[in-house]
């Protein structure tokens, strides 16, 4: 038996009805350990100017680089107030932060291990389906080796890279250009 | 750990595309440039997990969220989550948002001239049971004007938000009611080119679930991806 997959549709602009409850937008809960970091960052259409209907939902492994989820069988610690689950939502301008602490590596499919990322889920009025992307991490030697990354045209590769905001300790921009120049690499992750 | 089961991706034209012309949202907000395929990782076959205690059991009846009953027609929402191979998706969380009787959302930037109803929010969750069953108790949603073309009108419908058991199998739909003359002029619904597809997003009147003298009952399934029978090997 095999069965189509429903079909998705657009969230459209009142989602935060429904949706504001489970809003996260600071990840470290208590007896967290690792990096601590903000993320800021825009969502522009392709006309430049700001998405305030968007949602950004976010996934990531803790700063061993384990999942908060019964699949992930590493041997390595996790602690009960990590969760690696985020969801924040846009305002006016367009804006979206969160905290959180810098993952760890995972496994990579080719026996590897993966560099430090967070899996990124984005949705707005006008798309019919999520679109997908990561959020990496600037100064990271593991970048140049990471299995996803070097999917990417060398071109296209820093709008995954968040960058460091030079006054502000553990301060990261990270914009998602829906559209047009500096467009933000988009993965075909499935659904 | 070197080899993962991934998700299937979907069947061509049973999802919508990014770019949807007469959808005028998505032309500036769909990427011009093609998606990269990215084959599934730990990190895409886990995902948040909520349970329990991440939810109210109140909060999936939105006719008992105020102190009276809001107005409208009262109805059952009622189905099964399953994976693309029949089995059901258990314990997932289900969350869902609408608008009133009169097709106002309780939403700052809503500006249709309907009115809100003060015992009516529009915004329930549950988690599924053993079986991959949900159940809702709320009112049906009025239809309401847009902007997106000359007289446009969005059918009835109920948002639904599900994660399922990994990142990749997160999705965010929309059920329609049986019936709904607006539904063939809908650009959001016609987005996605397989009818088939497509339809499956009307939800069935039921009688098994419609309650005597107390409101009617619509069946909707869903459907999330389902996992690839052998790990692929990259």
């Amino acid at each position: 038996m095999s069965l189509w997959a429903s079909t998705s549709q657009t969230i459209g602009p009142f989602f935060s009805i429904g949706l504001n409850r489970l809003k996260q937008d600071n990840l470290v809960g208590e007896g967290v350990s690792g990096e601590r970091v903000t993320i800021a960052g825009h969502m522009l259409d392709g006309d430049g100017k700001p998405v305030p209907d968007g949602l950004v939902e976010t996934w990531q492994a803790n700063a061993h680089g384990k999942y908060a989820h019964p699949e992930d069988d590493q041997d390595k610690s996790l602690e009960a107030g990590f969760k690696g689950y985020g969801r924040v939502m846009t305002d006016d301008q367009g804006k979206f932060q969160f905290t959180t602490i810098k993952p760890g590596q995972a496994p990579a499919p080719d026996g590897k291990t993966q560099a430090p990322h967070i899996a990124v889920s984005v949705f707005a009025r006008g798309l019919e389906r999520r679109l997908v992307t990561r959020i990496y991490f600037p100064d990271e030697p593991s970048n140049s080796s990471d299995f996803a990354l070097n999917l990417v045209e060398s071109g296209r590769r820093e709008t995954l890279i968040a960058k460091k905001i030079a006054d502000k300790s553990g301060a990261l921009e990270w914009n998602i250009i829906l559209q047009g120049p500096g467009e933000t690499v988009f993965f075909d992750c499935g659904l | 750990m070197a080899k993962i089961a991934g998700y299937r991706r979907p069947y061509v034209g049973t999802q919508p595309n990014h770019l949807h012309p007469s959808y005028v949202s998505s032309l500036k907000r769909a990427p011009a440039k093609p998606l990269i395929y990215l084959p599934h990782t730990l990190s895409e076959v886990t995902g948040p997990l909520f349970g329990k205690e991440s939810v109210d059991v109140k909060a999936s009846d939105l006719t008992r969220q105020h102190s009276g009953p809001p107005l409208g027609e009262r109805i059952v929402v009622s189905g099964r989550v399953i994976d693309e191979d029949g089995r059901p998706v258990r314990d997932t969380l289900v969350e869902i948002w609408q608008a009133n009787a009169a097709g106002r959302y309780l939403h700052k930037r809503d500006q249709h001239n309907a009115p809100l109803d003060p015992n009516f929010t529009g915004s329930g969750h549950t988690l599924t049971d053993s079986d991959g069953r949900y159940r809702f108790v709320t009112i049906r949603p009025g239809e309401y004007p847009w902007g997106n073309h000359h007289n446009a009108w969005r059918p009835a419908h109920i948002h639904f938000s599900l994660f399922g058991p990994a990142f990749a199998t997160r999705l965010i739909t929309q059920m329609f009611f049986p019936g709904d003359p607006l539904i063939p002029f809908d650009p959001i619904f016609n987005c996605t080119a397989d009818e088939k597809a497509r339809n499956r997003l009307i939800s069935l009147f039921d009688w098994e679930t419609t309650i005597p003298s107390q409101a009617l009952g619509y069946r909707f399934d869903i459907v999330l991806s389902g996992r690839e029978a052998t790990p692929m090997e990259k």
